[in-house]
């Protein structure tokens, strides 16, 4: 009963933790900043392959992880320094120079790296709860989302970077009136929401197959969860990551991967339908 | 004349003289169209089969060529997708009029080429392992099929390990096919199908997957997933301490997962191949060091790239018994079911009825420490099961596709 139980709560927590991990950076740069980014997938994909690595460079896992997410954190401020400011009014041609940087990513590390590069083997081992044994570095995925969340939180809402960063997104004019150096902050924005890329594919290094084209297999769920979500990540990113979470977990249990995935996608259409704006515009106008 | 070009002078001298008297350039180029994924997906077990194509075309033009005449290779990388694979096979038939057509990795490319190749009424050869039942005259197959990777790996796997199976299978058409195939080869034996899971291309999270599988308590899982990101199971079910022996018929020799992931995690792989890198014949070790001398870099090679490599020296006997390289005169030169090349792995003969070859086949395995062993040698393996169900291309050419559900009609 116990082990039935607690494996509900494990998948529940597995899918939460990949949707929250692989969205939190798009929901950043495409929620907030409102430029979509297609090149989501290859900051992952650096995140993985920097992680990968450090760690055959000798580094303990912890640190080649910090390491790709720094990677990750600064060819994000540069880019967006370089190639993103210029669009920021052109969100179609922002669209365009982020997909074909992507395609660039993707086929240089293919010729530069190889087709593939060695995996890193998942730490920590398994638990026994009932009669299921359980990875225990799913756990630590999971802690990881929270602490996600916990760190967007803090950073937007209780630092002098958060208000000025709010305030340019709401306002860039009347925010650069007032003394805020917008290209610092659009810079940041961008490199957090880079580096939280480069985070959720550090996490998810030791777990999968390692070839050029992985930043893919995250696309899906992430641009999923911030579209139902809406332009907020803690009342929109959080709340859509629970409520896609549980469809997909029941549906999985219940039916098998292939009515889960079909089932994740209707769940967003018709949420959409109903909450235009995510669940951001919903708890907004609830709590307004 | 400075020193080197004398050398290289007299290096081609004693080449030439060294070569059989075939005459000068008796003709035209033959050229042969190559469409393989060099990038996308598949691109990791892609490069191989561009390699093997390459070093037997080099050893090919190096004694002579062809009846005289050089070959010429014509590549394009369709990345992955089957529009691209259709466009590229009507470009290369149609504009370059190529001789031959190789090429296509997943069987969903293959049926998606093989229509405009019937219409064309061309030469394809496809090389790799698949779930078989193609009967079609212009399609002559290299790879291993399930008689020769199924029917001798599924019954030893029940001996071995039990009667339990579970099935995780990719969510297309080589997936559900070569389920099929599991279940008309174990069901007589008394198999219980305790669980099966078709799993989208392209997912790349398992946790329920592995859930169900310890809930269900297989003896053995037979594996049928497709793609990097479906292999990232192996990883995961070992870091949730389940630990069962796998059988598949396309790991190890054909995505060498057992050079990329950590030790531990293929352990206890068992697969059915006609070739694996590891092989330690003096013929597989010499063609081993040739590759490699050509490819240092090449990180396995795998059952598709020797196929790819077979498939040229196999044309290369059809087309010097046809004297020529039309598809009516090179399936005349097969129809008496003696062509055939003596190939790394041991001799491949073509069987006309079906155009699939025999294969010596081996049943390998990988321990903790990512190392291969043979653990029996089956020895050579006719592709039997077209020609049982009724498939005879020396009488009809029906271009279909058949699968243990779906039989020709007497």
């Amino acid at each position: 009963m116990l082990g039935n139980l607690f494996a509900g709560f494990y998948q529940f927590a597995d899918v939460f933790a990949f949707l929250v991990l692989s969205a939190a950076g798009l929901a950043i740069i495409f929620g907030m900043m409102g430029v979509i980014n297609m090149a989501h997938g290859e900051f992952v994909m650096c995140g993985v392959y920097v992680t990968a690595a450090s760690y055959h460079a000798g580094l303990p896992l912890p640190l080649a992880q910090a390491c790709g997410t720094a990677v990750a954190f600064l060819i994000g401020m540069v880019l967006e320094a370089v190639v993103i400011r210029p669009l920021y009014t052109r969100p179609l041609d922002s669209l365009l120079v982020t997909w074909g940087l992507s395609l660039v990513v993707t086929q240089g590390t293919l010729v530069l790296v190889g087709s593939t590069f060695p995996g890193i083997g998942t730490p920590l081992g398994g638990f026994r709860v009932g009669d299921y044994t359980f990875s225990a570095y799913r756990m630590v995925l999971f802690a990881a989302a929270i602490g996600v969340l916990g760190f967007v939180w803090f950073l937007f809402l209780r630092t002098r970077f958060g208000i000025q960063a709010r305030a340019v997104m709401q306002n860039p004019g009347m925010a650069q009136a007032l003394g805020v150096r917008r290209n610092r902050v659009y810079a940041l924005s961008f490199g957090v929401g880079a580096g939280l890329a480069g985070f959720c594919g550090a996490l998810y290094a030791p777990t999968m197959s390692l070839i050029p084209t992985m930043g893919s297999s995250f696309i899906v769920e992430s641009f999923v969860t911030v579209v139902v979500g809406g332009s907020s990540v803690l009342l929109g990113t959080a709340p859509a990551a629970v409520a896609l979470a549980v469809i997909r977990t029941g549906l999985n249990a219940w039916y098998g991967q292939i009515i889960g995935q079909i089932g994740l996608l209707v769940a967003v259409i018709l949420i959409i339908r109903v909450l235009p704006d995510g669940f951001t515009g919903w708890l907004t106008r609830r709590t307004a | 004349m400075n020193r080197r070009d004398l050398l290289l002078g007299t290096a081609g001298a004693s080449l030439a003289a060294a070569l059989p008297r075939t005459g000068q350039a008796a003709g035209p180029p033959i050229k042969i169209g190559l469409l393989e994924d060099i990038s996308g997906d598949l691109a990791s077990i892609g490069l191989p089969k561009l390699h093997g194509t390459q070093m037997a075309v080099d050893e090919v033009n190096a004694t002579g060529g062809i009846l005289g005449r050089k070959l010429e290779l014509i590549h394009l990388d369709p990345q992955g997708d089957n529009a691209r694979y259709q466009e590229f096979t009507r470009r290369l038939l149609q504009r370059d009029k190529v001789d031959v057509l190789i090429g296509g990795i997943t069987s969903a490319s293959r049926e998606a080429v093989r229509p405009i190749v019937g219409r064309q009424n061309a030469f394809y050869i496809y090389t790799n392992q698949y779930e078989g039942g193609v009967c079609d005259a212009n399609m002559l197959s290299v790879g291993a099929v399930p008689e020769q990777q199924l029917s001798t790996l599924l019954p030893w796997m029940v001996e071995r390990f039990g009667k339990r199976v579970y099935t995780v299978a990719a969510d297309y058409n080589f997936g559900h096919l070569s389920s099929a195939w599991g279940k008309s080869i174990m069901k007589p034996l008394g198999v219980e199908f305790v669980g099966e899971e078709f799993i989208p291309l392209g997912v790349s999270q398992f946790a329920q997957t592995i859930q169900n599988i310890q809930r269900a308590k297989p003896d053995w899982l037979y594996m049928l997933d497709v793609g990097a990101a479906q292999s990232s199971f192996y990883e995961q079910k070992n870091a949730a301490g389940v630990r069962l022996p796998m059988a598949s018929p396309v790991k190890i020799m054909l995505g060498f997962e057992h050079k990329r992931f950590p030790a531990g995690v293929m352990k206890d792989m068992y697969a059915a191949a006609n070739w694996f890198e590891e092989l330690d014949t003096p013929e597989a070790k010499a063609f081993v060091a040739r590759w490699r001398a050509k490819y240092p870099d090449e990180v396995y090679i795998n059952d598709m790239g020797y196929n790819a490599w077979v498939a040229i020296m196999l044309y290369k006997q059809l087309a010097e018994k046809a004297k020529s390289t039309k598809l009516a005169d090179l399936r005349g030169a097969m129809a008496d079911g003696t062509l055939g090349v003596d190939a790394p792995e041991g001799r491949i003969v073509i069987d006309p009825k079906s155009q699939h070859c025999s294969h010596r086949m081996r049943l390998i395995s990988v321990d903790g420490e990512n190392k291969i062993k043979i653990e029996k040698d089956f020895g050579d393996i006719q592709p039997f099961w077209l020609g049982q169900v009724g498939c005879n291309l020396l009488q009809s050419n029906p271009r279909e596709q058949y699968t243990p559900d779906n039989l020709p009609r007497r």
